[in-house]
């Protein structure tokens, strides 16, 4: 199990139980963190699960592949800590993980 | 006024179980035309995963959603479809029984015996970025797509995106424009690379302007936009001088005008029964990932079954009194004629 904490743009925090397997954009959607839309379901496909990964764990979540890097060409304000959070696999070592959820997802 | 095109039956999308639909109508005899905002068959499955494998459909173990397209568009052949892309269907008035007229923002008419409404998560529609301010330009200096060239004749233009849409406006407005600005967040880009490369020939012979960066804000008055604040990749702010600003961030799915044809709705979705697929007003049905009923699952196989008991239902409408026999296409010569194949 890995906890994973969702930091609103709001600053208000959701701590949620991730199953290592699993994607963080899959433990937002099951534990009903607002803000992470997810429209296409996790096919990488939408970028309407983007987040900021909190500076600490950026090297631990690992790079964007080529497909999300181009995805995020539809996301809004994207930084150098922007991942989609459906190509996040959850492990073990990501346990304590912290990603801010965007304003907006569009 | 354009001509009114008299038909059994409107399917409003184009995705797979539509698609469908037209198959199992056909069988019945029931001829289709079929409505989509794209422009082109697909769906979700053109427009969102075309490359990617969809492993729970009946018999393919694995196949990608442009694969299951076109072969869903072969078997739909036999019964000739005519398809409407690039239309979004605005309005949907009962007239009487078997009596329905449908509008499309492009300006089409129908007249329908029964419509089905295969839309899917709805329309796609633009992304509209949330730049502070955005709304109060929309429709004078921001677009989210190109209807006529000549509109932006003479114009300080600035295109956001580094997709095809993108990219086609950039290379197709650079000789309309008085100036052009192509900003995008990084020096790669999703389009083609044949139009990758003639915006670079552009910007070498000196006829636009190519920039890194993500708009922050806009400035003007009174909906004229007098210029784009960005931050640049390296950091830095700067201001691009534009009056028009054309966003391309892709598409997203909208319900859309079906919220205003009066059926009965649940969060969204168009509650039918389990044995028609009917929606609240007969003679409309819905089909696919937009209707809800006990026990829905969105799968596409789902839509398959719903459009072949849909299409029962709408035959008795076409064909009142008739009586409808079952068939198997395995056995029955009707139906083999039907397909071309006996």
């Amino acid at each position: 199990m890995a906890k994973i904490t969702f930091i609103q743009h709001n600053g208000t925090e959701q701590t949620v139980d991730g199953i290592p397997g699993m994607t963080v954009m899959e433990a937002a959607i099951k534990n009903m963190v607002p803000g992470i839309d997810a429209d296409c379901g996790g096919a990488c496909a939408c970028a309407t699960c983007h987040v900021y990964v909190e500076d600490e764990w950026l090297d631990k979540v690992g790079k964007r592949a080529a497909m999300e890097e181009d995805m995020l060409d539809f996301a809004f304000d994207v930084k150098d800590s922007s991942r989609l959070s459906c190509q996040i696999k959850i492990s073990d070592g990501l346990n304590g993980l912290r990603v801010r959820v965007p304003e907006k997802q569009f | 006024m354009s001509e009114v095109i008299s038909t059994d039956a409107v399917i409003i999308g184009a995705g797979p179980c539509g698609l469908f639909a037209i198959f199992e109508l056909g069988l019945l005899d029931i001829k289709c035309h079929v409505v989509d905002i794209l422009d082109r068959a697909g769906g979700q499955c053109a427009e969102l995963y075309p490359e990617k494998p969809i492993y729970d459909i009946p018999a393919l173990p694995i196949v990608t959603g442009s694969e299951l397209t076109q072969r869903l568009l072969d078997q739909a052949k036999p019964f000739h479809p005519q398809f409407h892309f690039n239309q979004m269907v605005t309005e949907l008035i009962k007239h009487g029984d078997n009596d329905f007229e449908l509008r499309t923002d492009g300006g089409m008419v129908f007249r329908s015996k029964i419509v089905v409404i295969a839309a899917g998560g709805g329309s796609f529609q633009p992304k509209k970025p949330p730049i502070p301010g955005i709304d109060a330009y929309e429709g004078t200096s921001v677009f989210y797509s190109v209807k006529k060239m000549e509109t932006f004749r003479g114009k300080d233009i600035l295109i956001v995106g580094g997709g095809d849409s993108a990219l086609d406006w950039t290379n197709n407005l650079a000789p309309f424009a008085r100036s052009l600005t192509l900003l995008h967040r990084r020096d790669e880009f999703r389009a083609a690379p044949d139009s990758v490369k003639k915006m670079r020939e552009l910007v070498a012979a000196g006829k636009m302007q190519m920039k890194l960066g993500q708009v922050t804000g806009l400035t003007g008055a009174d909906g004229i936009l007098s210029s784009v604040q960005v931050k640049g990749n390296d950091g830095a702010a700067f201001d691009i001088q534009a009056n028009t600003l054309l966003p391309f961030f892709g598409l997203t799915m909208k319900l859309g005008p079906v919220a205003n044809w009066g059926l009965n709705l649940h969060e969204n979705l168009i509650p039918v029964d389990t044995e028609k697929f009917e929606s609240s007003t007969p003679g409309i049905f819905a089909i696919g990932d937009i209707n809800h009923y006990p026990g829905k699952l969105k799968l596409i196989l789902s839509g398959f079954h719903e459009a072949a008991l849909l299409a029962q239902q709408a035959f008795r409408y076409i064909n009142p009194g008739q009586r409808l026999l079952f068939q198997y296409t395995t056995s029955s010569t009707n139906l083999q004629k039907k397909l071309g194949v006996a």
